[in-house]
């Protein structure tokens, strides 16, 4: 096979600078290595699917491949002989077993620190031999076949090579010795007369072989240039060898037990018929092709940001131009009232494809947590099922990736903390596999990702008792919701014992300060003896949302229309007062809190007399209350705009947007208002006081 | 002569710095300069979107080609008496601390070159009001130009445009 030190003396000597592509290989790794994981974790070792099997070969192959051109020796070491159980284990010659599992795991996250190492520069520390005698172990064990491996007749596949122009022909030597020097490559003759190539300077092979064509054009690149090298395996040629092949010797490729890489055996005809799909050597076919995923192309995210901001932009000016269409004469311009309509359409489709591919989905997030899981309850031999819902949810990247830590947080806490161990789960009269369950859903305009445990629950007393020892003030009346708050304060910890999982007390005031850097919340709720829940309330930043447009003041401002229930018009009879002050509105059987919106919203530049007329029946937090406003305007999609990158938060206010005619109206958070007239009419007023 | 030479070009390197081009604006009676290259640009005044329970300083939000731009109106933070909105008034719109800021002010006069000598010390008026962003006073054709840093002035915590809380 490639030999490491070929690899990288011919990178010293090529003079191509082979850094620049680091971090596109780092990133590919990265995804082989954790959809290998996610295979293995997945996969049934009884019953292993084909096409797992296949993919997760295919991973510690790309990975090896590239590993082997930037000369990352380490990598390429391990990836070989993973890839040798691999395809051993995909062949069926060896049967998959848990111990091969746990090596290959193991051996995943040994690639990720050599990995990691590479890419902040130097070696990775450790000494690997263990482990490469044990994957080797693995390897080597008997067959479950016995004997030889039966090699699929199509295996081997027969090219026409064209090799040159070349300046030098002892190169053409070398080519043919290369064949004889690596047995498994297959073999190579002269398809031309000696005689006939005196004088040119290029050769033409029958090359048999069961390589795929990169990889045979990786091994010629040592001694000529991919330009130089053209593979044509015609329908013609390959027929015509077929049928030589029966009358001639044996060769060296289809009878000598190669095992080859087996990358044609589901597909051995449509080799042959499709010979023109491997002509090119870029093909490449060692990729995880085809299923599982599609192609996708590499963009920074910068240029997405642009793309956004652009068409931010233009569903602006769009919805600037269909306001002024709505007063034109539709039978005199029906082509310009059609073309507005049209405008709208594809301006809203260009909008969600654009937005969409910024969001991604929750299950990039959900998917490391098994891993993690499995290990954790072997480490604490607890028993843990993993239950995880709304995998499909949307999230923005830059959330994506600032979430995941606060949330290993939160599930180590819950599995070293929460559950309990199984003794003790089947005293307490539970099943003894304690179940963990992750889910993200949308609500009022927030992502909520919510990881419950059926565990212990939070403790109290215990809670209270390590309060008063790090001398917090607290009260054994407190409300269950004001003990709970007590844990997310610094250094806070309960735990018996400190674990090397958790119990340090650092951490959880690690999560509620990342989360509230996002502009997020937490929230928890805990019932001794049946678990614990923590809910994580994100906002969407960088989202287009559904709103409602009323107007207040002569203010227009945005309602999520994820929390507007229904709207109806005031009559007198509907409204009454509680203790002369409180207002409620009878609506059907129920009363709910009256909030006028003028009276929140103060503008300190009143723009007309307010008339209200309207009631908006909205639900945040599970209450329903109903917010009076003045005039309904409209439902439309609004791209929220954030607030605070140029001014600062504004309690009540969520974000902003543009409208139609170009000025800003605030998208006013339900929850935030509600809560803020329920406490009392004292937190409405300024926070903020002039100085002077 | 010769030994001269090189001094005088040290004390230009070292002046060079000091020599600053502002930008001044009125409001009321008083003539202010602010350092050009703080300007982003000059727009005209425009029907702003208010900010309930804001300072009335803050006279709301607009949108400045797709982002959201908090409006400052300095005449009525200085507390002088007039505030009128009319042809001349502008918003300056400033880049300060990383943040687009608009700025209302009664109409922008010039830009003006200022040497090292043409500036004074602003007075201290510590017992009587904050004085921290004045730079200082510099004179121009007999009219007293009040020199502001404006990154201090619109980071301060009385102006309540940034959240303390996040810096």
């Amino acid at each position: 096979m490639i030999e490491p030190g070929t690899v990288a003396n011919q990178t010293a000597s090529g003079e191509i600078d082979l850094t620049q592509f680091y971090q596109v290989f780092f990133e590919e790794a990265g995804e082989n290595l954790s959809s290998m994981e996610t295979l293995l974790l997945a996969i049934s070792v009884d019953e292993p699917a084909e096409d797992d099997l296949h993919a997760i070969f295919r991973a510690a192959h790309s990975i090896k491949g590239g590993a082997a051109t930037f000369g990352f020796q380490d990598v390429t070491e391990l990836t070989h002989e993973l890839e040798t159980l691999l395809d051993r284990v995909r062949k069926r010659e060896l049967a998959l077993s848990t111990e091969m599992i746990d090596v290959l795991l193991e051996a995943g996250d040994v690639l990720k620190a050599q990995l990691a190492a590479h890419q902040h520069g130097g070696e990775a520390a450790g000494d690997i031999s263990t482990l490469l005698s044990h994957v080797r172990r693995l390897a080597g064990e008997d067959s479950v076949h016995g004997g030889a491996p039966a090699v699929p007749h199509a295996s081997t596949r027969t090219l026409e090579m064209t090799i040159g122009p070349l300046g030098d022909l002892g190169i053409f030597d070398n080519v043919i010795e290369l064949f004889g020097e690596i047995p498994d490559l297959g073999k190579i003759t002269f398809l031309d007369d000696v005689s006939a190539t005196c004088g040119t300077t290029s050769r033409r092979y029958r090359v048999e072989t069961a390589c795929p064509d990169e990889e045979l054009c990786d091994l010629l690149g040592f001694h000529v240039s991919r330009e130089q090298v053209r593979l044509v395996s015609p329908p013609a040629v390959a027929h015509v060898a077929d049928e030589a092949v029966s009358g001639l010797p044996p060769l060296a490729g289809r009878d000598n037990g190669d095992p080859g890489y087996g990358l044609f055996d589901e597909l051995p005809t449509k080799v042959v018929a499709a010979p023109s799909a491997r002509t090119e050597p870029k093909v490449r076919v060692d990729r995880p092709a085809a299923g599982a995923d599609a192609a996708t192309l590499r963009v920074s995210v910068e240029k997405v940001d642009q793309l956004i901001n652009l068409v931010g932009e233009l569903v602006i000016t769009q919805s600037m131009l269909s306001n002024k269409g709505r007063d034109i004469d539709s039978a005199k311009h029906a082509g310009m009232v059609g073309g507005l309509a049209d405008l709208e359409r594809n301006t809203r489709s260009l909008q969600e494809a654009v937005m969409s591919i910024r969001m991604i989905p929750m299950a990039v997030v959900f998917n490391r947590f098994p891993r993690m899981l499995r290990d954790l309850a072997a480490k604490l031999g607890k028993e843990i099922d993993l239950q995880t819902s709304g995998e499909a949810t949307e999230l923005d990247k830059g959330l994506i990736e600032k979430i995941t830590d606060p949330l290993t947080h939160l599930i180590r806490n819950s599995v070293d903390h929460g559950i309990e161990l199984p003794a003790a789960r089947i005293a307490a009269g539970k099943p003894a596999r304690g179940t963990l369950s992750l889910s993200a859903f949308h609500r009022g305009g927030s992502i909520i990702i919510e990881v419950r445990d059926d565990g212990a629950g939070l403790n109290r007393n215990r809670i209270l008792a390590k309060a008063r020892e790090r001398g917090m003030a607290v009260s054994d009346a407190m409300a269950d919701k004001d003990v709970w708050q007590l844990i997310w304060a610094p250094g806070f910890s309960t735990a018996e014992q400190v674990t090397d999982v958790s119990g340090r007390g650092v951490g959880m005031d690690v999560v509620t300060k990342n989360i509230a850097a996002l502009g997020g919340s937490v929230e928890l709720d805990s019932a001794e003896g049946l678990g614990t829940r923590v809910s994580v309330r994100l906002p969407l930043t960088l989202a287009i949302m559904d709103g409602m447009s009323v107007a207040v003041n002569g203010d227009t401002f945005i309602l999520p229309l994820a929390n507007v229930v229904e709207s109806l018009q005031v009559s007198p009879d509907m409204l009454r007062t509680v203790v002369g002050e409180g207002r409620v509105a009878a609506i059907r059987d129920e009363y709910l809190p009256v909030v006028c919106l003028h009276e929140v919203l103060k503008s300190p530049t009143p723009k007309g007399a307010s008339s209200s007329k309207i009631l908006v029946i909205v639900e945040a937090d599970g209450a329903r209350t109903a917010l009076m406003v003045d005039q309904l305007i409209g439902q439309h999609q609004v791209v929220v705009k954030n607030l605070e990158a140029n001014y600062r938060k504004v309690p009540g206010v969520s974000g902003a947007t543009i409208l139609g005619d170009g000025r800003v109206a605030l998208i006013l958070d339900v929850a935030q208002v509600v809560a803020a007239c329920s406490s009392g009419p004292r937190t409405t007023r300024p926070t903020h006081q002039p100085v002077h | 002569m010769q030994a001269q030479a090189p001094t005088t070009s040290q004390t230009s390197a070292s002046t060079m710095p000091q020599v600053r081009e502002f930008l001044t604006f009125k409001l009321g009676g008083e003539e202010y300069g602010i350092d050009i290259l703080k300007v982003k640009e000059i727009r005209n005044y425009e029907a702003v979107t208010a900010i309930a329970n804001a300072p009335d300083f803050i006279k709301g939000v607009v949108n400045l080609r797709g982002t959201i731009v908090p409006v400052v109106d300095m005449r009525i933070k200085f507390r002088l008496a007039e505030v009128t909105y009319d042809d001349f008034t502008v918003v300056i719109v400033l880049h300060v601390a990383g943040r687009i800021i608009g700025m209302v002010v009664d109409g922008v006069s010039d830009v003006l070159t200022l040497q090292p000598d043409e500036v004074r010390p602003a007075p201290d008026f510590s017992s009587t009001f904050d004085t921290d962003y004045i730079m200082g006073l510099g004179t121009v054709e007999q009219r007293m130009l009040i020199l502001v840093d404006i990154e201090k002035l619109m980071t301060g915590e009385d102006m309540a445009l940034v959240d303390q809380t996040t810096h």
